[in-house]
This record gives C-alpha cells, sequence and structure tokens, in this order.
C-alpha cells in the first residue's frame, strides 16, 4: 500500500465521507488513489472555495470538515479560509501536498513553506516526513480539530511520502502528552455561578458560536432561570430567535434591548463566546454596571484575555450548562423583564421605508416565506448584518457566516458546504453584489453537483458597508467603493452557468421575486436591486460604548421618529 | 515586569518556530530565549525572558498552553536560580590593560578561553545582572564581540516542572 492510499484509508477510519479540493501535481498520488476510494470528492473552482465549504460543512453537521489542495500556489489559495475558520473554531482537515522531501527548502517548482505560512491560523500542523506516521497524524489531526475549542488542523505531505510504501499500524494510540482539554466545568465554581445568578437583580444570559452545540441544555437553561438571553453573532441559532427570552444579536449592530441588558446588567453569564470588539466596543466602558460576569469557555485563554472575569468556568458549553441545570432555579426577575421588555417594544429592529426595494424588506419577506426554517449563509457586509437582524433563525447550525474575520466572499462556498452536510434543508445565501465576485466561481461546482441552494444577491451596486461608514465617518468621500458601473447582470452571469437567473427591482415584484427563488426547482442566483444608500442601523461606532448607539443615519432620524 | 518562564517542550520539528511565532502574532515582548534539551529523550526545555504587566504575562502563559506540544509553563516568581553564560571577546593594547582586564576577570569570576595577540576571550556565568555589569566594566578596553545565551532558570527546591502521567519528571 502506497502512503496515498493509507491517508485516504486513515481519513475513512475517522469516518470522512466527503473531501473538498483541487488537485495539483504535488497531490497527485492521493488524487490517485481517490479514484478507488469510497470517499467522495467534491471538485471545487478555487480551493478558497474548497475550505470554505468545508468550514460550512463542519458549522452545518458538527462533523470534521476536509479540504485538500495541492503544495504551493494550491495550498496557499488555503490560507483565508483557514484563518477564517480558526477565528470562528471550526473543525477542518485540510491535507496539502508539498514537493518531494529531497526538495524542501529548495525553492523547487511550486514549492511554499505551508506549515511555516499557516502556523498562525491553525490550531496545529504537521508536516509528514515518514510514511508510517500518516495514521497517528490523520488521528492526532482529527482529535485535536474537533476537540477542546474546535480549530483546523494541517497535514502536509510531500508527494514522496505519498509514493512511499506503507508498512505501519492503522492501530494508533493518541499520546498527546501536551493536549488535554478541560471539558468538566469546576463544581465549586459552578456553584459560585449559580448563587451569583441567583442573588442577581438584572442578570443576563450571553452566548456565543461555542454553544452550538449545547442548545438543547442552553434552552432548558434559560427557560428554567427564565433569564434573558442574548446571542452573538456567531450564537444565533444557539438559542431560538422566535422566543420571549431571546433579546437578540450584542454589539455594534445589535438590538437595543440587548445592548441596554448588557449596560445594565449586573451579573453576566457569557457561554463560548470571546467578547471580540464588535460585541463590546470599548472594552473599559463595556457592561459597566455588571459587579460578576461568569464566563464559561473551554479555552481558558478567552477568559481574562478582554474582559475581566470573576467566575471563571474553563469547560465544555454543554456539560457545564448539563451541570448548572441542576442547580439552576427560577430567578425572580419581573422588574428587570418589565425594563427589558420596554427596550424590546419601545426600540424593534426596523427600517425606514423608501420607494425603493430594500434588502431588509427582501430578508425579512424570505424569512415570512419559510417560517424561518432555512439554513441561512451570508457574504460579508451590510447584508449580513441584515440577514443577522431580520432572519433570526431557530434552530442551531443554521446561521453561517464569518464572524471573527469577516471574510468577504465566504456565502456561496458556505452555502455549498451547508447543503453537502444537509442535503434536505433549505439553503438560502444572502450575498452582497462584492461579497459574491470574490467567489463566484463555485456556481460552477453548484452545477457540477446539482446543488440545490438559492443565492439571494442584494445588490446595492456598492461594497455597502464601507459606504456606511464613509458616508459617517468620513464625510460621504466615497473612495473606491462603487460596483453599479462594472457589476455584470447577475441573472445573466448565473445563466451563463446555466443556472437559473431571476432578476428583481420593483418593491412591487418583491413577494413574486421570493416565491420565483423559493419555488424554482433547484439551484438559483436571484439578484435583488436594493436601495443603493442604505445603512445598517442601530449602530455602535467602533470603540464606543452602548450610550453611544445610534438608531438611524443622523441626518434621516427626524423624518423616523415623525 | 520582566518575567522569566520555563516551558517544557516536546522537541518536535518546529516547535520553537511555534513559540516565536506565537509572540510575535500576539505582540508579546520576547527578551530572550534559550533552548536545551533535558534527561528525558523527546523533551526539551526552554527558558524565555519575558516583560510586560500581569495581564500580559497571564495571556502568554494561557497561549503557550494552548499549543499542543508545550506541556508544562512555569513563570518563576518563586526564589529560584537563574543563569546565563556570556562570551565577551575584549580588545587589549598592551600589558596594562592586559592587568586592569585581568583584575576584572578575578572580580567577577570570569575565565579567560582564549588568549591572542592583540584580544581576550572571557567566559563569565552569572545571572542577567551580573553579566550587565561584567560587560559594562569591560567596555572601556574596547569590546569587540559578545556572545550571550540569555537566561536559563530553575526553581529551588523540591519544585519541579513535572509533566502530568506518562513522563517522568524533569
Ligand atoms: C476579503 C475581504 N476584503 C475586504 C473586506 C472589507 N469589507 C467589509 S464589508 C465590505 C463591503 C461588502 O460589500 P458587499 O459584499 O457588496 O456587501 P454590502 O455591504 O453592500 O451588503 C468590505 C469591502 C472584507 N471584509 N473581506
Amino acid at each position: 500500500m502506497k502512503g496515498a492510499e493509507a491517508l485516504l484509508k486513515a481519513l475513512e477510519r475517522e469516518g470522512v465521507e466527503l473531501i473538498f479540493g483541487h488537485p495539483g501535481g504535488a497531490i497527485m498520488p492521493t488524487y490517485d488513489a481517490l479514484y478507488d476510494s469510497k470517499i467522495r470528492h467534491i471538485l471545487v473552482r478555487h480551493e478558497q472555495g474548497g475550505v470554505h465549504a468545508a468550514t460550512a460543512y463542519a458549522r452545518a453537521s458538527g462533523r470534521v470538515g476536509v479540504v485538500m489542495a495541492t503544495s504551493g500556489p494550491g495550498a496557499l489559495n488555503l490560507v483565508t479560509g483557514l484563518a477564517d475558520a480558526y477565528m470562528d473554531s471550526t473543525p477542518v482537515v485540510a491535507i496539502t501536498g508539498n514537493v518531494p522531501r529531497a526538495l524542501i527548502g529548495t525553492d523547487a517548482f511550486q514549492e511554499a513553506d505551508v506549515t511555516g505560512v499557516t502556523m498562525p491560523i491553525t490550531k496545529h500542523n504537521y508536516l509528514v516526513q515518514d510514511v508510517n506516521e500518516i495514521p497517528r497524524v490523520v488521528r492526532e489531526a482529527f482529535h485535536i480539530a474537533s476537540t477542546g475549542r474546535p480549530g483546523p488542523v494541517l497535514i502536509d505531505i510531500p508527494k514522496d511520502v505519498q509514493l512511499a510504501e506503507f508498512t505501519g499500524d492503522f492501530e494508533v494510540e493518541l499520546d498527546l502528552p501536551g493536549y488535554k482539554p478541560t471539558t468538566k466545568g469546576h463544581p465549586k465554581q459552578i456553584e459560585r455561578a449559580l448563587d451569583a445568578l441567583e442573588k442577581a437583580e438584572r442578570p443576563i444570559l450571553m452566548v456565543g458560536g461555542g454553544s452550538q452545540h449545547a442548545h438543547a441544555e442552553l434552552l432548558a437553561f434559560a427557560e428554567k432561570t427564565g433569564l434573558p438571553v442574548i446571542t452573538t453573532l456567531m450564537g444565533l441559532g444557539a438559542f431560538p430567535g422566535n422566543h420571549p427570552l431571546w433579546l437578540g444579536m450584542p454589539g455594534m449592530h445589535g438590538t437595543v434591548a440587548a445592548n441596554r441588558a448588557i449596560h445594565h446588567a449586573d451579573v453576566i453569564l457569557a457561554i463560548g463566546l470571546r467578547f471580540d470588539d464588535r460585541v463590546t466596543g470599548k472594552v473599559s466602558r463595556f457592561a459597566p454596571h455588571a459587579h460578576t460576569i461568569i464566563h464559561v469557555d473551554i479555552d481558558p485563554a478567552e477568559i481574562g484575555k478582554v474582559v475581566r472575569t470573576h467566575i471563571p468556568i474553563v469547560g465544555d458549553a454543554r456539560l457545564v450548562l448539563k451541570e448548572m441545570l441542576k442547580g439552576a432555579k427560577p430567578l425572580k426577575l419581573a422588574s428587570w423583564w418589565r425594563e427589558l421588555e420596554e427596550w424590546r417594544t419601545r426600540y424593534p429592529l426596523r427600517w425606514k421605508p423608501r420607494p425603493h426595494l430594500q434588502s431588509q424588506e427582501v430578508i425579512r419577506a424570505f424569512f415570512e416565506a419559510t417560517g424561518g426554517n432555512a439554513i441561512v449563509t451570508t457574504g460579508v457586509g451590510q447584508h449580513q448584518m441584515f440577514a443577522a437582524q431580520f432572519f433570526p433563525v431557530t434552530r442551531p447550525r443554521s446561521f453561517i457566516t464569518s464572524g471573527g474575520l469577516g471574510t468577504m466572499g465566504v456565502g456561496l462556498p458556505f452555502a455549498i458546504g451547508a447543503k453537502f452536510a444537509r442535503p434536505d434543508e433549505l439553503v438560502i445565501d444572502f450575498d452582497g453584489d462584492g461579497s459574491f465576485q470574490m467567489t463566484l466561481q463555485e456556481l460552477a461546482t453548484v452545477v457540477k453537483y446539482g446543488l440545490d441552494v438559492k443565492v439571494v444577491i442584494l445588490n446595492n451596486g456598492y461594497l455597502g458597508m464601507v459606504r456606511q461608514w464613509q458616508d459617517l465617518f468620513h464625510a460621504k468621500r466615497y473612495s473606491e467603493v462603487y460596483l453599479a458601473d462594472s457589476n455584470p447582470d447577475f441573472a445573466r452571469l448565473a445563466e451563463a452557468y446555466g443556472i437559473r437567473g431571476i432578476k428583481v427591482e420593483r418593491k412591487e415584484d418583491l413577494r413574486k421575486g421570493v416565491e420565483a427563488v423559493l419555488n424554482a426547482d433547484g439551484p438559483v442566483v436571484a439578484e435583488f436591486k436594493v436601495y443603493h444608500e442604505e445603512g445598517v442601523f442601530p449602530m455602535i461606532p467602533a470603540g464606543g460604548a452602548a450610550e453611544d448607539m445610534i438608531l438611524e443615519h443622523p441626518e434621516e432620524k427626524e423624518e423616523v421618529e415623525a | 515586569m520582566r518575567h522569566v518562564i520555563s516551558v517544557l517542550v516536546q522537541d518536535h520539528p518546529r516547535v520553537l518556530n511555534r513559540i516565536t511565532s506565537l509572540f510575535a502574532r500576539r505582540g508579546f515582548n520576547l527578551e530572550s530565549l534559550a533552548v536545551g534539551t533535558t534527561h528525558v529523550p523527546g523533551l526539551s526545555r526552554i527558558s524565555l525572558v519575558v516583560s510586560g504587566d500581569d495581564h500580559t504575562l497571564e495571556q502568554v502563559e494561557k497561549q503557550l498552553n494552548r499549543l499542543i506540544e508545550v506541556l508544562k509553563v512555569t513563570d518563576h516568581s518563586e526564589p529560584h536560580v537563574e543563569r546565563e553564560l556570556c562570551l565577551v571577546k575584549v580588545h587589549v593594547a598592551g600589558v596594562e590593560e592586559r592587568l586592569a582586564v585581568k583584575d576584572i576577570q578575578e572580580a567577577f569570576r570570569a575565565r579567560v578561553v582564549d588568549v591572542a595577540q592583540r584580544s581576550l576571550i572571557l567566559e563569565l556565568t552569572g545571572d542577567s545582572k551580573k553579566v550587565d555589569s561584567f560587560i559594562e566594566a569591560l567596555r572601556p578596553y574596547g569590546i569587540l564581540e559578545v556572545m550571550r545565551t540569555g537566561a536559563v532558570a530553575m526553581s529551588r527546591g523540591e519544585r519541579t516542572l513535572k509533566v502530568r502521567e506518562k513522563r517522568e519528571a524533569v
């Protein structure tokens, strides 16, 4: 057996059924072995598309996503996607070919120091030097990627190692003396946490992406205690978006209720989140009344990294919540809830109606037409925030977006990965005209595999989010954000790929457009031409605090209140 | 504040790379780094000198601990022994200077490890402060080269950089 076959066998033993990838010289022996393998390979058009698809596959399924690429240029095309998966703690294993061992370090054709390059953006990586090490490395890579705080792991395998005769053993025991994640929260700390919550007058529960797998325990705990729940962008869906205890998303484009709740809270229970600056704003002004912050995270390094923590609990969100549930009591929060309710009803998410079609109403229309039953993926920009605001998903693993890195172009490949993970679900990618154009070649992947994904492009003719900042903070000097003069006709572009294209330009055609998308048999690219100068509100300017929140565009303020 | 940190690692290829890259990307200030193998095959020990406030130091330790190949991290705040080895090549123009340098050498209990016509190499071990003053004392004579290893450290008494399970204490 060759190293390449051993690699595939080791992957099979990890339960891998699907690999996204793109071949090339240095990984050819493995592609040759794939030809006879049970593992299904999905050919993408760009390695970045492959790693994003693997990421979404992982997020939507809870399993490890796998991507494969050749050496040098192929491997380097994974960089953005690996960084994205790393920032959002996603279990991905990337396999890259490398030049033969004898050529490593000689600037050989298509050589790049990929383990060196990816060191800061992977949880761990390997350069396999010995063919018999393959089973151990694969075993470790999957273990590391999927346990503790999940993250991407890269395995770089020189071509000659793939070709070498394998004489090793597949029965390998994990021996990682330096890697022992703590999963069970400390009972004393859990007790302290429950105690603090019981004494609290204005407690809140904040959850992030690390709670997606803990949704059942989370729901039970929140319902038992009656705590108000706030979910970060990465936490969307971990708690149902239609639940009366839910206050929405916090931070820069969060709801008034969520941000005010944080601002006035005396005790904060934060689970599986890392206090990103898009959530906290200026840290020194974050949650000024909170005398107790309880932080539950599987990664000890996250605790105390950004905000001061009074009760640290290192552990897995699910296990900790399970324990907490045992001691949880209904809390007396009637007066706190009156305040919250007031903010929630007084400041719902809304938009200023305009004569032109608007992103928010497009997203809302899809929400209504689907009952929120869909997996939503997004690009990065205004449309992403609008999707988070107006498509409150109700189930876990159903809002798949780039939180930490904010990677434009993830929308379509995320949709592809999500569809492979959950083929029976409706998958909608809300994308921007800018974001979509960063990876649109993956339409070919959609065609190749007959994937029924619905791409909804909210075309405002601008790099909208950047334009919004220029509008608000750079005196409307719209520097290099205009796209409309050179955008393609997206519907016709889709048709060039053999995908149904739909174009909706007028408000009155909205319903019909939404129906056409949802009723279409197979993939659709629908372009909705939306108001070009829309802004995402509420907004807390970067580095601001909850009190600095602006509810609408300063120049439109009066009209809105009227 | 200056801290000396000991890190026990599996001596895999690139493990040093991981550590230095961690310092670079997290903006931690690494003043020195010394590495050597231990008596346990496969394990190396690294001494790092880092400066920063408590928060930074806490992060340094936690982030180091996240590395898969790191087995143990200790910040030597407790009583510990700290040593640095330094080689100084100093210019000696004539007999008078040679004698003066010899005085310094004796005062610091340094050793002469190379003698040439117009230069000497002196070797000194001591904590970093002692090495600093040694170099300062020699400076007027014309220092040609200095090589310092960076500090290495070990806790005093019973305390050791132990690893959980399987591995022997180091
Ligand atoms: C790869 C990448 N490049 C640049 C940016 C900076 N950026 C953030 S949002 C944005 C504009 C996005 O425009 P579009 O996709 O059209 O979405 P819109 O904001 O208009 O909804 C840009 C350029 C980014 N996040 N990612």
